[in-house]
């Protein structure tokens, strides 16, 4: 090894009448830079992401090439969406609560991460305003999987199309709704993603931040239903994932929320996340 | 330049930093001493305001950390050895560090080399030893060219060959006018890299001193046994010249060497049955300051002779 040498001959940091490096002062651009390229240099990204693609791509295609209409509609829709009637865009986003699961796991990972590996140490002592690294993390989160799963939406609807066609629920993408809904999966992913950025930074473990947001998105739903008729119907419409559900159902049910409704109650949601998550950060020692 | 003042840390009612005072000036080796446990790494935790002080304050460069703009230009820090995603390269973690701060990519690869990790930039962290880890810490340390340089337990986990890289980059950052400051359970190591050193044990400060001063207060004695010690000790008597009487033969002499004692008692023929030197090791010295606070305001040469004995 050649350590002490170079150490010795050039100088720690350039010896005498050195050049001192060009440092300069931290903004948000560059809090974002650096928090993109450790998104891209950990493989849970690339997993993550790659999994929700092909989740929504794989599940959505499978389940209109193997759609008959007089068969009970085996594989369940995802939740939120209202009656049983099947259509082809719920049928193209059968995947799409396992997805959900893959994203708040990536947006889990992607702070709460920082934490058990004892990361965040190096990151806050870079940006000891902290709330910067805060909100880099949830806008890379919640774009890159709007944008991967979008895409996974629109492939499984446009590879299914050749599996339902000729069936009556057969829909193309200029019947109404039908792109609304298939950004709307990827805006409600990209979303679900951000909640878990949230949830991670709140929690600071990823066991218990995926516990969390497994938690909030599909059980309580369900646990919500031991609750007296008039209570549940009532509030199930605002549940994070029945909100967000009304993004991407096709037709409204009729006691549900509106597309536009639903998304503003969901992200009002992910922004209460945040709020808590900001809080934490701010407040308690890292 | 690091000024802490009635810095205090407290959990519940654990006082783990209390209310400590001191300074890390720049172009000295400042060495930050004491037991496992005494408050080193939450003290420094403060610094880097990743721990926020109960009360008392301190500042880096004038300032609280997290008020500079550049904080990676006015201290860099290495604080426990994994502060790193093991998923990722070397070069990966410290691109994201240096683009935080607008940074070259040519620093990095700078600091790598430095480092001696140019070999196994690429490879993911989770594989690396300690010492590999260390040496990554450090050179994300120096990465923002920093005007303070801060490291706990730099050698923890290093080869030999890695702790005299340390101790030579140590010394030459502080020539280079930088303010160093390392922490460290062991005084021996220590002593042989700082100029200045701050003694703290259950959080609180037990010394703030000079490792010469350190040296001359551990300085042991010499330890004499005579049948005629009274008489001795009457010719010993000089101003710089300690002599403690244990019994009627035996003294405990500081402040001459045995050599001198020996010339003087042939001058004066007194006989010696013993005459010998008693060693205080700087590590004796500092585990006889940190085992009792207390008694180190009071006399601390008193309580090192005592541990000779």
């Amino acid at each position: 090894m050649t350590v002490i040498e170079a150490d010795t001959d050039r100088g720690a940091l350039g010896g005498p009448g050195r050049e001192r490096t060009v440092v300069k002062n931290v903004t948000f651009a560059r809090v974002l830079r650096s928090e993109w390229t450790k998104f891209i240099t950990l493989r849970s990204s690339w997993v993550t992401l790659d999994l929700g693609l092909l989740l929504l791509g794989l599940f959505g295609a499978v389940a209109a090439f193997t759609y008959s209409p007089d068969a009970v509609d085996g594989m369940g829709g995802p939740p939120g969406v209202g009656g049983g009637t099947t259509d082809a865009v719920s049928l193209a986003l059968t995947g799409l609560s396992f997805a959900s699961m893959v994203v708040g796991v990536l947006g889990v990972l992607l702070t709460a991460g920082e934490y058990s590996t004892g990361m965040i140490r190096s990151t806050l002592a870079a940006v000891p305003k902290r709330l910067p690294v805060l909100w880099a993390k949830g806008l890379i989160a919640g774009v890159s999987v709007f944008l991967v799963t979008a895409v996974g939406a629109f492939a499984a609807f446009l590879i299914g199309q050749f599996g339902l066609d000729g069936e009556s629920i057969a829909l193309s993408l200029n019947d109404d709704g039908v792109i609304r809904s298939l950004l709307g999966a990827g805006v409600y992913l990209g979303l679900v993603a951000m909640f878990g950025v949230a949830i991670g930074s709140l929690v600071r473990s990823p066991a218990g931040g995926i516990a969390a947001v497994v938690g909030v998105l599909l059980l309580l739903p369900g646990l919500a239903s031991l609750l007296p008729d008039s209570w549940y119907d009532t509030l199930s419409p605002y549940f994070p994932s029945t909100a967000g559900g009304a993004v991407y159902a096709l037709t409204e049910s009729a006691d549900g929320l509106s597309p536009g409704a639903g998304i503003a109650v969901f992200a009002g949601w992910v922004v209460l996340a945040f709020a808590a998550a900001a809080l934490r950060l701010k407040r308690t020692d890292a | 330049m690091i000024e802490a003042r009635e810095l205090t840390k407290r959990y519940g009612d654990k006082t783990v930093v209390d209310h400590l005072d001191f300074t890390v000036k720049p172009g000295e080796v400042t060495g930050f001493l004491g037991p496992n446990g005494a408050g080193k790494s939450t003290t420094m935790r403060m610094i880097l305001g990743l721990d926020a002080p109960t009360a008392g304050s301190v500042t880096v460069n004038g300032k609280a950390y997290d008020r500079h703009a550049a904080p990676m230009h006015e201290i860099g820090a290495l604080l426990e050895a994994k502060s790193v995603h093991p998923g990722r390269s070397a070069v990966g973690h410290l691109t994201a560090l240096a683009q935080t701060h607008g940074i070259a990519r040519t620093r990095v690869d700078e600091v790598i080399d430095l480092a001696g990790l140019h070999s196994v930039a690429h490879k993911r962290v989770g594989a690396f030893s300690l010492g590999m880890g260390q040496r990554l810490g450090i050179a994300a340390a120096l990465l923002g060219d920093p005007e303070v340089v801060m490291l706990d337990e730099p050698v923890n986990g290093l080869d030999p060959e890695g702790v005299l890289w340390v101790r030579n980059l140590l010394a030459q950052l502080a020539s280079e006018g930088r303010a160093v400051m390392l922490s460290s359970h062991l005084m021996s190591e220590t002593s042989q890299i700082a100029d200045h050193l701050i003694i703290i044990g259950r959080g609180r400060l037990l010394a703030d001193t000079t490792v010469a001063d350190l040296v001359a207060a551990a300085a042991g004695g010499v330890k004499v046994l005579s049948d005629e010690a009274s008489r001795l000790t009457a010719l010993l008597a000089a101003p710089d010249v300690a002599v403690t009487s244990y019994s009627s033969e035996e003294l405990l002499v500081t402040g001459m060497s045995a050599r001198e004692i020996g010339q003087v008692a042939m001058r004066h023929s007194v006989p010696l049955h013993e005459l010998t030197p008693v060693g205080v090791s700087l590590e004796e010295a500092f585990m006889d300051l940190t085992r009792d606070e207390v008694e180190y305001h009071s006399g601390s040469v008193e309580s090192t002779r005592k541990a000779a004995r």
